[in-house]
């Protein structure tokens, strides 16, 4: 395999931002990425958001479907403001969530409190009613419990009354309220309707299901977005656990080490984030450990094209 | 990819297996000594449906009905599972019911082998099913109860209207049966051992209910005269 940072230099430069750099973000804040650490080979890979070029993310985000719901339990809450924490700490920024999460907002706030809400947190969630006239209201309600003024990014979730909602998110964006709308679905639900917004509607991002297994995506959405400038942001990166489980049956290929993964976790989120039309991939996770491994997925060398084929490829055959 | 249909149960959780038994946990210890009278509760039940004595036997399902409602399912489930607060409204409904009955109510004598296997029913509910998580190796803290916990309630809740036969008891039956379906399939999703125990227990009742209908007096005459 050739090293990816000879072989797609020219494209690899263009899409990446040289970490270590103060990035501006908002005019009123700034930060730099994390530097190289004895832990990661090299300093974080992170890729514009496409509408916005001067704005990039890294590679990896946190998702919150499942994890994150865990009610008043204050324990666990602790354990998930544990995850946040070393989220952020490995140079993680995106978290999603949604009012479809259960209690997942609110325990998102509470670690956010915590943890003295960090300037790098990018904000996304979600906007998840069938009424366009609720949308406003269930959007002041997630504010309120991330604790937070404003998000980054808020999305009409799986597309749902999205005439509607994306009325009130692009008056919340021009109105300098939010950052960036987008849309989400998942399970390969109702792409015919995504790619009808994706031509018609100024959208930022849309959100879909992309893995070494469910690929549908390549042969349309993809392409779409970057033809419309639309940052993809991957849900469902193991299926919900279930393509760890298959490809933890094999042997960890020897390529991995060559593309510095360590676990065919890391394998399979480079997979999805070395796709160029992709800007991030949010795998959810309860554990500081996990968390630290998946964000270690932007670090280091990326697969080029033809070893993300024969990754596709092996885990089919697992 | 296809569509809606090759979506495994799994996900529709919206929680993980470990936050919906750290749920009884919690709620345990919560309410503890609560667990002594629940018990005691359980015993009672048995003894009144051994008697046959609908009225105080629907009182009693009535009040904890009532309790597994607000306490368990509107205070605790519903944090992760907003599914749950209308499953609170649906208990508050079912104790409304049974209150009416253990007022107003009338009873027809069931057929031998519908009181047996309703009693049958009632103490699997009440001492048998609780330690199925401990055989599962759930610790006690987990235990589920009559009276303080959904599933072991409605079993024996069901039961107890097959020993009983309630007039009208098919709109009694409604609320049960379709938490037995949600929490059958809820457990299943999480790949729970015993998540078939409530929906055999609805498929059991609903079947004999059926059965000992098509032998009741009434119809056995319409029968006879057609």
């Amino acid at each position: 395999m050739r090293r990816s940072d000879t072989l797609t230099r020219r494209s690899f430069l263009g899409s990446v931002a040289v970490a270590g750099a103060a990035a501006l973000l908002r005019p009123s804040r700034a930060f730099a990425y994390p530097g190289p650490s004895a832990a990661h080979p090299g300093p974080i890979v992170t890729r514009p958001i496409p509408s916005t070029p001067s704005d990039a993310l890294p590679l990896v985000g946190l998702g919150t479907w499942g994890t994150f719901n865990v009610g008043d339990d204050v324990a666990a809450r602790n354990s998930c403001t544990d995850v946040m924490r070393a989220f952020f700490a490995e140079g993680g920024r995106l978290i999603d969530s949604s009012p479809m999460y259960g209690s997942s907002q609110a325990v998102i706030g509470y670690g956010l409190g915590k943890l003295g809400h960090p300037k790098e947190l990018f904000s996304a969630d979600k906007v998840w009613t069938p009424s366009g006239a609720k949308g406003p209201a269930q959007i002041a309600e997630t504010e309120k419990l991330w604790g937070i003024a404003g998000f980054d990014l808020l999305q009409v979730h799986n597309v749902e009354a999205w005439e509607e909602h994306l009325q009130t998110l692009f008056g919340m964006k021009k109105a300098g309220k939010l950052r960036y709308v987008g849309v989400t679905t998942s399970h390969g639900r109702r792409h015919d309707v995504v790619e009808k917004i994706m031509r018609s509607q100024p959208i930022d991002f849309v959100q879909i299901t992309y893995n070494a297994l469910d690929r549908e995506i390549e042969g349309n959405i993809l392409p779409l977005a970057r033809e419309r400038k639309i940052a993809i942001i991957c849900n469902r990166p193991f299926q919900r656990g279930a393509l760890i489980q298959r490809v933890e049956r094999a042997k960890l290929p020897s390529y991995a080490a060559e593309i510095n993964c360590t676990s065919w976790a890391q394998v399979l989120l480079k997979f999805i984030v070395s796709h160029p039309a992709v800007c991030c991939a949010i795998p959810a996770t309860s554990r500081v450990d996990h968390v630290r491994e998946n964000v270690g997925a932007s670090y280091g060398r990326m697969p080029d094209e033809a070893l993300r084929r024969r990754i596709a490829a092996d885990v089919e055959k697992i | 990819m296809s569509e809606w249909w090759t979506y495994r149960l799994y996900d529709f959780l919206l929680f993980t297996p470990q936050t919906y038994y750290r749920l009884f946990d919690l709620y345990n210890a919560a309410i503890w000594p609560a667990q002594i009278v629940a018990v005691a509760l359980g015993v009672l039940l048995v003894l009144m449906c051994a008697r046959g004595a609908g009225r105080p036997v629907a009182l009693i399902l009535a009040a904890v009905w009532l309790w597994v409602a607000v306490a368990f399912l509107a205070l605790r489930y519903a944090t992760i599972n907003w599914a749950a607060t209308y499953a609170s409204w649906g208990f508050g409904v079912e104790a409304a019911l049974l209150l009416w009955i253990a007022i107003r109510g009338r009873f027809d004598p069931p057929p031998a082998y519908a009181r047996t296997a309703g009693l049958g029913l009632v103490l699997f509910a009440v001492f048998v099913e609780p330690l199925s998580g401990l055989l599962l190796g759930r610790p006690l803290g987990q235990i589920e109860l009559f009276a303080l916990t959904p599933d072991p309630t409605v079993v024996a809740t069901l039961g107890a209207l097959l020993t009983l036969r309630p007039k009208r008891r098919w709109l009694l039956m409604i609320v049960p049966v379709l938490w037995c379906l949600f929490t059958g399939l809820t457990l299943l999703a999480m790949s729970a051992r015993d998540w078939w125990i409530a929906p055999a227990a609805a498929v059991l009742v609903v079947v004999l209910t059926l059965s000992s209908r098509a032998h009741s007096p009434a119809v056995s005459s319409l029968r006879s005269s057609g």
